[in-house]
Order: structure tokens, then C-alpha cells, then sequence
């Protein structure tokens, strides 16, 4: 069994929350309320889809740049993005991207095979709901987030840098 | 032996503040956890494999190696010491400077690290990022701040990116290994066109001062010279471009194959234009944003602990006569200094039979207080595992001889043919194919004579025992490669390569010779070389002029008849 945490208020942390989207196969009917289905799907229904007027999720393979879901990106409501195995690396350029270039400013889910040490990376590319097996407890979800204090580089977290903060800022 | 007291000296680098000393003993801490878990068995070693490996410490033939960052080889007598003391308490006695700059130890225990990577953060230094599929330890030419062929140190500009790239959170999972070298002038001494990305500092045609940024370099079973991606980048650009190169590796690399996700391929299979023309769009956004502007405050507050020594002036500005030993040590040794009086020292860790690289905890603690007696308590590890005395003065060179010679770490055969750059091969390594430490000491007895290295001249010999390429033997003038045949190891030459300025790659001769050979098959090499080079030639020149034939007849003379 897996759980949501989302990550929407610094004060509290990490909380559970209730996945409202229903997983959806490329090949099943739509059910009502809320769903999360593949690119492929979306860009076949897309139509429908928007029509419905119910919140819509895409999940994204490792190799599916979100800039293939254009200027629909802002009609989504979650962007699950996929990580195969946790070697591989690219959905943090993807979340990074739906950030900053596509303006998307929904929920960013991490799904897939990912490791507690990589939490603090997705957190700060962008990434604020993680689905997590029954064994991630939030105690450890708020511990990656504050191993390491202070970060060298700007991301889309908008943390302050160990340069800003050296210069005062 | 060793002195009684030296006092030691804190040389012009850079020192962490309270936010350096701070994010390194947290990785510690961090890492300490991750070690735990693995020791509890929460994590599998498949788990904990990615995350040890970020943190230097590999699994090999025999234990643990642990490899230390040396941030653009720079290093501090204090941290020599430290270094020194961990070989004697944690490891054999001894440690391996390697062809990253960088030291490894390897004969560790996991339950010993978290402690000696405390030890570390002690004296500032850290052994993260110096593996795993991240931004790797960032090197430079090791005359920085010492010749005066540059047109400034780039050693600021180095730990500029060294901050930048520190556990990025886009960039610590990426395809592959990413190496970058940096460099001012254009002698290469840092191979950095076999880089994933170098940059060097230029001047453009207004004098204004920006950097080249090249990338797809690399070694491995497909080497390639790096392309240039851009002639100049506005200083304070640089880490836009640099994020905007790394964020198109990571977004369009191949993940399904792992010999073909180095960023070499990728720039080699969309071709540089394309690549050039995907970094651009990356990077014109990113300096839209702004956020990784590099403000001239930041570039200066860097570029002061860097600051040149204070020389002493009015020195005598000759090499002092001490006799003939010395004076072929000076001659291959001794490298032009930027301030009048001063000279650059390269100590070789090549004695013939000598494992290239090694060096006893004995000998780093000497090495320590030469440093603090003759080089304002500074030291360079070099790509070709050698050590650099950075500022010394003219007249104390033939007293640092004295003592190297007691070290035996005084072969004057810097660039010479026995100055030979080998990986660890398959008496340490789990990857490798073949022993390259007997085979660098074989050929380094062979020409162990002084006229003769001296009469070859600059000859670079690299050897690797596997298709990885750690000893470099594409960028030799003379490579080596040991492969495997049905558990008989052999041994293939690559002849004209080159990781200098004038970067190419060596070619394959045929087919290997056995252990017992290549020390003849090289022999002959050279002596086609000595009989047909003409006046001025380096071996290399010699071998573009005339082309592999002639050399490889020779070498195969033997066989033939």
C-alpha cells in the first residue's frame, strides 16, 4: 500500500492527505470526479477530458517532457511525474521546468521508485506530494527535508542561497 | 626522518565560513545515517550504493575505497597532515593520489567512516561528489596562480563552480559521472579537452575578460575531444551557462544504455550545433530569471583568498649550481614562476618500481613540512599523479632536492618517459581487466637510464587496465591498454594521443602484446622515434609527421620474423 504526503504549509511539514485523483488505464472508462491518466491518454481525449470540468492529472514517464502537454499544462490540476528507478534523474529537470518555464502551479506528485535521501532534491525542483509506501513515516519525511540546513544554489524553491545569506541577505 | 618541529603555514586558499563548516558536517551526519542504515540492513546495498558512491566510497576487489575531494588539487599543509594521519590509522600506511587530483585510501572499513570523514571536515575537506552519477570534484591546472602563462587564477572561478555544483538538487541523479576542469592559459596541463565540460578563462577582443566553455569531452570506450559550446560567457554568466549545459544533459541523455549516457555521446548524436542551440534556449531563460547571476562582490570575496603570496623580492633569480643530479632534476622539474626569484617545483611520485601516485603516510607527513618550509605551505596534486610545489624560491631548490631525494621522490623525469600515468588496474580494481602497475613499473625500469629518458625527451606514457580509461591511455603519445583474453591478460598500444592543448586521440596499433612483451614492443617504438625524429621533435611530432606505420612495423618486428 502506498500513502500521499503533501508538503503545502512550512509551519506544519509534511501531512497525509487523501488522493482525490483516480488512476485511470490508458484503456478503462472514465469514472467520475477527479482522475489521473497517461500523456498518451490526455492528448487522445484531451477534449473530453477538459469538458468534464473535474480536476484532470497527467502522469509523465521519465522520457515525457512536460512541454508536450503545451498550453494545456494549466488546465491540470496534478502532474505526477514518474521515476522509474531512483537513478534516474531527469523528473527533477521536469519539475524544475513545469515551475519556472510553464508557470504550473498545481501539484507536482513524485511517484515511482525514489529513495528518502532524494526528498529534499524533489522538494526543492518543485515537487509537494510524494506517494510513498506504507514504511515512509512523516517524522522521516520531515527529517530529509531538514538534514541540510542551508543550500548553495537557487532552485524553485525560492530558498535563500549560503551567497545571499553570506551577504546578508 | 622527520623534522621534530616545523610550524606550519596557511597558504592563500580558500577557507570555509560558518555556512561551508556547516553544510559539510551535516552531509556527514547525513551520510553517518545512510552508513547506519546500510549497517542495519534497512538499506540494501543496491539502496545504498548510489548514496555511498556520492560520498566517495566505493565497494572494491579487496574493501572499501575511500576517495577524498582535492578541490582543483589544492592542498594545505595541515590538510597533508591529516591525510598522512588517516593512512596511518585507518588505512595501509599509504594512499593513491589519483588522475582526478584527487587521494583515495583502500583498505577502509564502513564502520570507520563516519569518523574519518569527521576528521576530514576538521581540516575542511570532504569526500563529497567524488563519485556516483553527479558533478565530480572539479580540477585545474596545476600551475594556477604560479605561472605566469595565465591570464588569471582560475582557481576562484573553480570553487565558484565547486559551491554551485555542491548536492544540486536538479543535477545529483544525473545519466552518468559529469568532470569538469578548468584552466587560464592555453598550455593545457589539466587534459581538459577529455572533459565532460572545462572552462577556461579567455580575453576577448576588447580585453574583456569571460570564459570558453567546452563540453563532450571524454575518455571511456568512446573517446571524444570536447566541442566548443561557446567562445566567450560574460563572467557573470558562467553559472547560468554551465546549469543551462547540465540541464540539457539531464533532460535528453539516454538512460536505457550506460555506455552511451556520458554527455559526449549525446553532443556526438544530435551534433554540437544542435546541442549549442538547445544550451542557448536554457540559458537565455535562465538569465531572463536571474537567479544565478554571479555578482562581481561574490567573484572578488572569492578571488581574495586567493591572493599571491607575498614574494620576497631582490632574490637571486638563477638556479643555483649543485651538481649534475640536480641539474637533470631542475631541468625536467622545474617550471617557469610568474614572480622574478621563484620557481615552480614538480615532485614526481615516480620513482621507477614505484607505484605511480603512491605515497607513504611518511612521505606525505615530509611532504608537509616541505611545503611549509619552502612553498608558503601549499601543494598541487597533478592529473598526471604527481605533486607541485607552487611557490618556492630559487635558491631553496637544490635543499628540496636534497630532501625528496631522501623521500625517493626525486626522479627528474617529470614528462618523461618513466613520468608514466597508470590506474590502479586489477590489483585494486573490481572493473578492471588487467594489472597496469606492473606493467608501468616494467617500462619504467626500462628506461630507468637518465641520459636516455633525457636524450627521448617528453614522452607521456598512460596506461589503463580496462576500457574505462582511468589511466588515460587515449590522451598518451604512447597508451596502453590491458585487456583480457580467455583470463591471459594482454596488453594493446595506442600511439599519438594527446591531453595537452593540441588534444588527439591515440591510435589502435593491432592486436596486444603479452605481459612479457610490451616493454620490448615499446622499446622498439621509441627507437623508431629516435633514429627518425628531426631536430626539435617530440615523439609526438615525430609520430604525426611519419604516421603509425613505421612504429607499428617495429613494434611487431618480432612476430614477423
Amino acid at each position: 500500500m502506498t500513502k500521499l504526503i503533501n508538503f503545502s504549509n512550512k509551519e506544519v511539514g509534511g501531512a497525509y492527505t487523501q488522493d482525490n485523483f483516480a488512476p485511470v488505464a490508458d484503456d478503462a472508462a472514465l469514472p467520475e470526479g477527479p482522475v489521473l491518466v497517461s500523456l498518451a491518454r490526455f492528448q487522445k481525449e484531451r477534449e473530453t477530458l477538459l469538458e468534464r470540468n473535474t480536476p484532470i492529472g497527467v502522469k509523465l514517464q521519465a522520457g515525457e517532457n512536460p512541454e508536450l502537454l503545451g498550453d494545456d499544462v494549466n488546465r491540470l490540476s496534478l502532474v505526477a511525474l514518474e521515476f522509474p528507478k531512483f537513478r534516474d534523474g531527469r523528473a527533477f529537470s521536469w519539475a524544475r521546468m513545469l515551475r519556472t518555464r510553464l508557470g504550473f502551479s498545481g501539484e507536482i506528485r513524485a511517484v515511482g521508485d525514489f529513495l528518502y535521501d532524494q526528498v529534499n532534491y524533489q522538494h526543492r525542483v518543485g515537487f509537494n506530494a510524494w506517494e510513498v509506501p506504507d514504511t515512509f513515516t512523516l517524522e522521516m519525511f520531515n527529517r530529509a527535508l531538514t538534514e541540510m540546513t542551508n543550500v548553495y544554489q537557487p532552485s524553485t524553491d525560492g530558498k535563500k542561497t549560503i551567497r545571499e545569506l553570506r551577504a546578508g541577505g | 626522518m622527520l623534522n621534530a618541529v616545523v610550524k606550519p603555514v596557511a597558504p592563500n586558499m580558500y577557507r570555509y565560513d560558518e555556512f561551508d563548516a556547516q553544510f559539510v558536517s551535516e552531509r556527514v551526519n547525513q551520510f553517518a545515517g545512510q552508513v547506519a542504515r546500510r549497517l542495519t540492513g534497512e538499506l540494501t546495498e543496491d539502496q545504498f550504493k548510489p548514496l555511498r558512491l556520492m560520498n566517495g566510497l566505493y565497494l572494491q576487489l579487496h574493501a572499501y575505497m575511500l576517495r577524498i575531494a582535492v578541490p582543483y588539487g589544492t592542498l594545505s599543509s595541515k590538510q597533508m597532515r591529516k591525510l598522512a594521519h588517516i593512512a596511518r590509522t585507518y588505512d595501509k600506511d599509504f594512499g593513491h593520489f589519483t588522475t582526478r587530483t584527487n587521494l583515495q585510501f583502500n583498505w577502509i572499513k564502513l564502520v570507520d567512516v563516519p569518523q574519518i570523514l569527521r576528521e576530514l571536515a576538521d581540516v575542511e575537506m570532504h569526500c563529497i561528489q567524488t563519485s556516483g552519477n553527479c558533478v565530480r570534484n572539479i580540477t585545474a591546472d596545476q600551475f594556477a596562480g604560479a605561472t605566469d602563462e595565465e591570464i588569471e587564477d582560475p582557481r576562484p572561478l573553480a570553487e565558484i563552480i565547486r559551491q554551485w555544483s555542491s548536492l544540486h538538487p536538479e543535477f545529483t541523479f544525473l545519466a552518468r559521472k559529469f568532470k569538469i576542469a578548468v584552466g587560464a592559459c592555453e598550455q593545457d596541463r589539466a587534459a581538459m579537452q577529455y572533459h565532460d565540460m572545462a572552462v577556461q578563462v579567455v580575453k576577448n577582443a576588447q580585453g574583456r575578460i569571460g570564459y570558453k566553455v567546452m563540453a563532450g569531452g571524454g575518455m571511456g570506450r568512446t573517446p571524444y575531444i570536447a566541442h566548443v559550446m561557446r567562445e566567450f560567457v560574460e563572467r557573470e554568466d558562467i553559472l547560468a551557462y554551465l546549469e543551462a549545459v547540465l540541464r540539457v544533459y539531464n533532460q535528453d541523455s539516454r538512460r536505457d544504455n550506460i555506455h552511451k549516457q556520458r554527455i559526449k555521446i549525446l553532443i556526438n548524436t544530435i551534433g554540437p550545433e544542435e546541442m549549442r542551440r538547445r544550451v542557448a534556449r536554457e540559458f537565455e531563460e535562465l538569465k531572463r530569471m536571474g537567479t544565478l547571476q554571479l555578482p562581481q562582490e561574490e567573484l572578488d570575496r572569492i578571488t581574495a583568498y586567493f591572493a599571491p603570496p607575498q614574494f620576497e623580492t631582490g632574490l637571486p633569480d638563477t638556479i643555483p649550481e649543485a651538481g649534475p643530479d640536480f641539474a637533470n632534476w631542475a631541468k625536467t622539474n622545474v617550471h617557469k614562476h610568474r614572480a622574478p626569484g621563484y620557481a615552480i617545483a614538480t615532485i614526481t611520485l615516480k620513482t621507477p618500481g614505484q607505484v605511480p601516485g603512491d605515497a607513504s603516510a611518511d612521505q606525505m607527513d615530509v611532504i608537509a613540512d616541505l611545503m611549509d618550509q619552502f612553498s608558503v605551505g601549499e601543494v598541487r596534486v597533478t592529473h598526471e599523479q604527481n605533486l607541485v610545489l607552487p611557490h618556492v624560491r630559487k635558491k631553496d631548490l637544490p635543499a628540496i632536492y636534497a630532501r625528496l631525494k631522501e623521500l625517493d621522490f626525486a626522479s627528474p623525469n617529470a614528462g618523461l618517459i618513466t613520468d608514466i600515468i597508470a590506474c590502479p588496474g586489477l590489483d585494486y580494481c573490481d572493473l578492471a581487466n588487467a594489472r597496469s602497475i606492473p606493467i608501468a613499473q616494467k617500462i619504467a625500469r626500462r628506461f630507468e637510464d637518465l641520459d636516455r629518458q633525457h636524450d627521448i625527451g617528453e614522452l607521456k606514457i598512460k596506461i589503463s587496465g580496462c576500457i574505462n580509461a582511468c589511466g588515460h591511455h587515449h590522451a598518451g603519445h604512447i597508451g596502453i591498454l590491458g585487456v583480457d583474453k580467455k583470463g591471459v591478460e594482454f596488453y594493446q598500444l595506442q600511439l599519438g594521443g594527446s591531453g595537452a592543448e593540441d588534444a588527439s586521440i591515440g591510435e589502435i596499433m593491432g592486436p596486444g602484446f603479452t605481459e612479457r612483451e610490451i616493454a620490448d614492443a615499446v622499446e622498439r617504438v621509441v627507437n623508431v622515434y629516435l633514429k627518425r625524429r628531426q631536430p626539435g621533435e617530440r615523439f609526438l611530432d615525430t609520430y604525426r609527421r611519419l604516421g603509425m606505420a613505421p612504429f607499428k612495423d617495429a613494434a611487431y618486428e618480432k612476430e614477423a620474423a
